[in-house]
């Protein structure tokens, strides 16, 4: 049961991240990797959202939507690769802002959601 | 019609398939690896640290052989790279990790891990782009162009 949950959620989050990675990059022009920044970001403040409601929340929706779809949603594999792309290219603000940007903006997110819920479900 | 639309409309219906496919098999990966090293509240997150740095390593490997080695089927990458590394690695759990850690205590180990991560990852991209290109990639298409 919770591997078919894992593999539901992760049915929808990985083409999500590709249709949404697709439809922000055809949008944006310039060298930044924003498609895969909007996917880890949502994913992040998802996810915070998820823990802030702790026990408050269904074990089985916590393994669908956090460990199957923001799972699949966020990577980090890609993240990797384009910065390491971006090094090889020597474009090495754009890589060094892509780095600290994403971490940045992910722990934000995730700790913004984890509090709001947090305090709504306290 | 927007072009991304109408190619996701009309060419990329068995791509989502793979994918879909793909990210439910990486994620099934990935919670299989964490289930078998569960992470005590406080202390370093080695599964998912073992999970993103290793397909950090097999994307590094996998994209050198679909773009500079073998001329794939265009549902491999989609498969093995969007699908199952990307369903297998995550950020979000990355940071939420690193949220959780960011207490009296355990601060110093939430910016080791979050500092640790991202250069174990890098440089796990990295080799494996480099051993793949000294693996397979024949000495005369070495050469800049």
């Amino acid at each position: 049961m919770t591997v078919l949950l894992v593999f539901a959620g992760a049915v929808v989050g990985a083409p999500l991240r590709y249709v949404t990675d697709r439809f922000v990059q055809a949008r944006h022009h310039a060298g930044f990797p924003w498609g895969t920044f909007t996917v880890n970001l949502v994913g992040s403040l998802v996810l915070g959202s998820l823990a802030g409601a702790g026990s408050a929340l269904p074990g089985t929706v916590s393994i669908l939507v956090g460990t199957g779809f923001c799972g699949a949603l966020t990577t980090y594999s890609t993240f990797g690769y384009e910065t390491v792309r971006l090094l090889e290219r020597r474009a090495y603000r754009t890589a060094i802002a892509n780095v600290v940007v994403s971490v940045a903006a992910g722990v934000g997110a995730a700790a913004l959601g984890y509090a709001v819920v947090h305090s709504l479900a306290g | 019609m927007p072009p991304w639309r109408r190619t996701a409309a009309h060419e990329n219906a068995p791509v989502l398939g793979v994918i879909a496919l793909g990210g439910g098999i990486g994620a099934l990966a990935r919670y299989g690896l964490a289930e078998l090293l569960p992470t005590q509240p406080g202390h370093f997150p080695l599964a998912t640290f073992l999970i993103n740095v290793s397909g950090c390593f097999l994307i590094g490997v996998l994209m050198v052989a679909v773009t500079e080695v073998w001329t794939a089927h265009r549902l491999v990458r989609p498969f093995l790279g969007v699908g199952i590394l990307g369903g297998f690695t995550t950020f979000s759990t990355y940071v939420v990790e690193i949220r959780g850690l960011l207490a009296p205590g355990s601060a110093g180990l939430a910016f080791g891990y979050l500092a640790g991560t991202l250069v174990a990852a890098l440089l796990a991209v990295a080799a494996g782009m480099w051993l793949a290109r000294r693996a397979f990639v024949r000495p005369e298409r070495t050469v800049e162009p």
